[in-house]
């Protein structure tokens, strides 16, 4: 009994692992050898992979437009939804209710609907092949998402705190930026996390409005051969190294994912 | 310093939460708002504080209009019933705040926290963050906070309802001499008839956002002006029943019937109703006036120094309410003495007829 308590996760864990082992021990590998043979771990070890990424623009410059659009993103729909979400979680209005629903509708739509109209639009305006271009692309389905979380989060403070604020004589900027801020602090964390998370895996958009100068990592990643040929052992390295942004910020908010859920808003 | 309220009243679309009031409150004493919950007593604070704007009438403080006048220039405080403090400030740093918002001087302020923690023994706690208090401590960190900036006007809102018995008792002892050399007006909002009589004051009884009746607490209790005052101001609830006078004899829906005495014999002969308190409802016969009431008992509560018996009377349920223990049986036939001198004779439309 203990025995099959142990197996079974394990069993689990081991076969979620796996594919990502696969990564990483392919990026370690040259591509002679993932293609020639069946190997369980690198018979030639070789960094030579991840040398050629730090040191080639053509793949750095990928990680650099990515969190450039990403941190543009998050930051932007983090500081819009606030307002938001104070809003819907403290005040009454009319259609608030279906308001509230229809932010969500935006995200029902997949991305690919969005791809045409925002590449002429940024086309005419000047915006195409920019970090800006991206960033606001993604800001239509991550603004709702933020301002979703966030007040579940601003929901959970009585409003009695804003009360209790305004009684002690704290004008409402001040309020907001003293003491609710800080006190939903874990709910700006959960939901930068998931912008970021979208915005970083986020492929289409991010392909169809970036050409050179703003191409983010995965369209670099996506070219499957280049004029050398299959480069696998390279695209795996590039792969490892777009799951550690991600594995990083989990990690700093791995606890306050439990209390979204808790709140029934993840 | 007195708190004027002119006929203030409250609507929310089709809802009125508040009816037309007049209110006088003065400062020495405690003002409590006695009612059922959501009977308005939260909003009517609420409005007082300037949190909720009027849908009719004006605020007055001090022959001044503050109707207007937003809460953050009102000098007012407020403690609710939830133990609301600011989560991310230690205990030192919640009770400074307001004081912090005025601009008052860095040593000014320790001085004033420093003295503020010690009259609500946080002292050993100023560093700690609210969330690592037991709720005692976390609703004397709110009071505190209340207390520590000289409000010209405090708003109590059920602070102690969410308190366990024992600090409950504590606690309720403390307040009215934390107020006593203070010249603030004090508004305590509860549920509980017990809170008002214990702290004396005024007391405006509430029900369903209206104001049945306000002045010295002793005075409501004794005299309350209509049956709705009556039964807000009873706990256990009052008990009433129809009773009829024919000459000088009056006569309970149940048939029993008793001589008028004192304010009873000033009654026109008709319909009346009756309210008793339930402590002059007797298992023993005491009193002035006693009378026979009997019916089947339904339930006893036997706590350590009271009795609590609900019994029939007719239709009707009656409490009561008696010292020492007086063991009954439910379901028992059993017959009590209601001391019918203590009676409070109503008219249909519910005003105390007073003879």
């Amino acid at each position: 009994m203990k025995n099959t308590s142990r197996f079974v996760p394990a069993l689990y864990i081991l076969f979620l692992l796996l594919p990502i082992y696969w990564l990483v021990n392919m990026s370690f590998k040259t591509t002679n050898e993932i293609l020639g043979s069946f190997t369980l771990w690198p018979q030639e070890f070789t960094f030579e992979n991840y040398i050629t990424i730090f040191t080639d623009p053509t793949w750095y410059m990928g990680y650099v437009n990515s969190l450039a659009y990403v941190s543009i993103n998050t930051a932007l729909s983090v500081a819009v939804a606030l307002p938001a979400a104070y809003a819907f979680s403290r005040y009454r209005f009319l259609g608030d209710k279906h308001l509230f629903f229809w932010l969500l509708t935006n995200r029902m739509a997949p991305p690919a609907v969005f791809a045409l109209p925002f590449f002429q639009l940024y086309s005419a305006v000047g915006l195409f092949d920019t970090y800006w271009a991206v960033a606001l692309a993604h800001t239509l389905f991550n603004i709702p998402l933020a301002v979703w979380i966030l007040e579940g989060f601003m929901s959970g403070v009585p409003k009695e705190l804003d009360e209790t604020a305004y009684v002690d004589g704290y004008s409402f900027p001040r309020f907001f930026i003293k003491i609710f801020i800080p006190t939903i602090a874990a709910g700006i964390g959960v939901a930068a996390f998931f912008c970021f998370m979208f915005s970083w895996v986020e492929l289409l958009l991010a392909k169809t409005l970036t050409a050179v100068d703003a191409k983010p990592i995965a369209a670099t990643m996506t070219r499957t051969a280049s004029t050398s040929g299959y480069e696998l052992g390279l695209l795996a390295a590039a792969g490892t190294l777009t799951i550690i942004p991600g594995a990083f910020v989990i990690y700093f908010v791995r606890n306050y994912i439990a209390r979204g859920f808790a709140l029934g808003r993840v | 310093m007195t708190l004027e309220l002119i006929n203030v009243s409250k609507r929310v679309g089709v809802e009125q939460h508040i009816y037309p009031t007049d209110l006088k409150l003065e400062p020495g004493g405690i003002n409590i708002l006695l009612g059922t919950t959501l009977s308005g007593k939260t909003t009517l604070m609420q409005m007082m504080a300037g949190l909720d704007p009027l849908t009719t009438g004006s605020l007055q403080f001090n022959g001044q209009d503050v109707t207007k006048t937003p809460v953050q220039k009102r000098n007012v405080s407020m403690v609710y019933q939830q133990f609301i403090n600011y989560p991310n400030f230690n205990v030192f740093e919640n009770i400074a705040s307001p004081l912090r918002v005025a601009g008052v001087a860095e040593d000014e302020i320790k001085r004033r926290v420093g003295e503020m923690a010690e009259l609500m023994k946080l002292s050993p706690m100023l560093n700690r963050r609210p969330t690592e208090l037991s709720g005692g401590q976390q609703q004397r960190t709110a009071m505190a906070r209340a207390l520590v900036k000289d409000a010209d006007l405090v708003l109590l809102d059920e602070p102690l309802a969410n308190l366990d018995f024992k600090l409950r008792e504590e606690l309720r002892d403390e307040l009215p001499r934390l107020f006593a050399d203070r010249n603030c007006v004090v508004v305590y909002a509860t549920t509980e008839p017990v809170e008002a009589l214990l702290f004396g004051g005024h007391t405006a009884t509430l029900h369903e956002g209206c104001v049945t009746q306000f002045g010295p607490t002793g005075e409501v209790y004794r005299n309350p002006k209509d049956l709705i005052s009556a039964e807000v101001f009873s706990e256990p609830p009052i008990n009433h029943a129809n009773v009829i006078k024919a000459g000088q004899t009056i006569t309970l829906e149940n048939g029993v019937s008793w001589t008028a005495e004192g304010i009873a014999t000033g009654l026109a002969d008709g319909a009346y109703i009756l309210g008793l308190r339930p402590h002059h409802v007797m298992p023993q016969q005491s009193g002035k006036q006693p009378v026979e009431v009997s019916g089947e008992v339904l339930v006893t509560e036997l706590s350590g120094s009271e009795s609590v018996i609900h019994f029939t009377v007719g239709d009707r349920t009656w409490v009561s309410q008696s010292h020492g223990i007086h063991p009954v049986e439910v379901g028992a036939h059993e017959t009590l003495h209601a001391d019918v001198s203590e009676a409070f004779y109503f008219d249909g439309s519910g005003n105390r007829i007073t003879g």
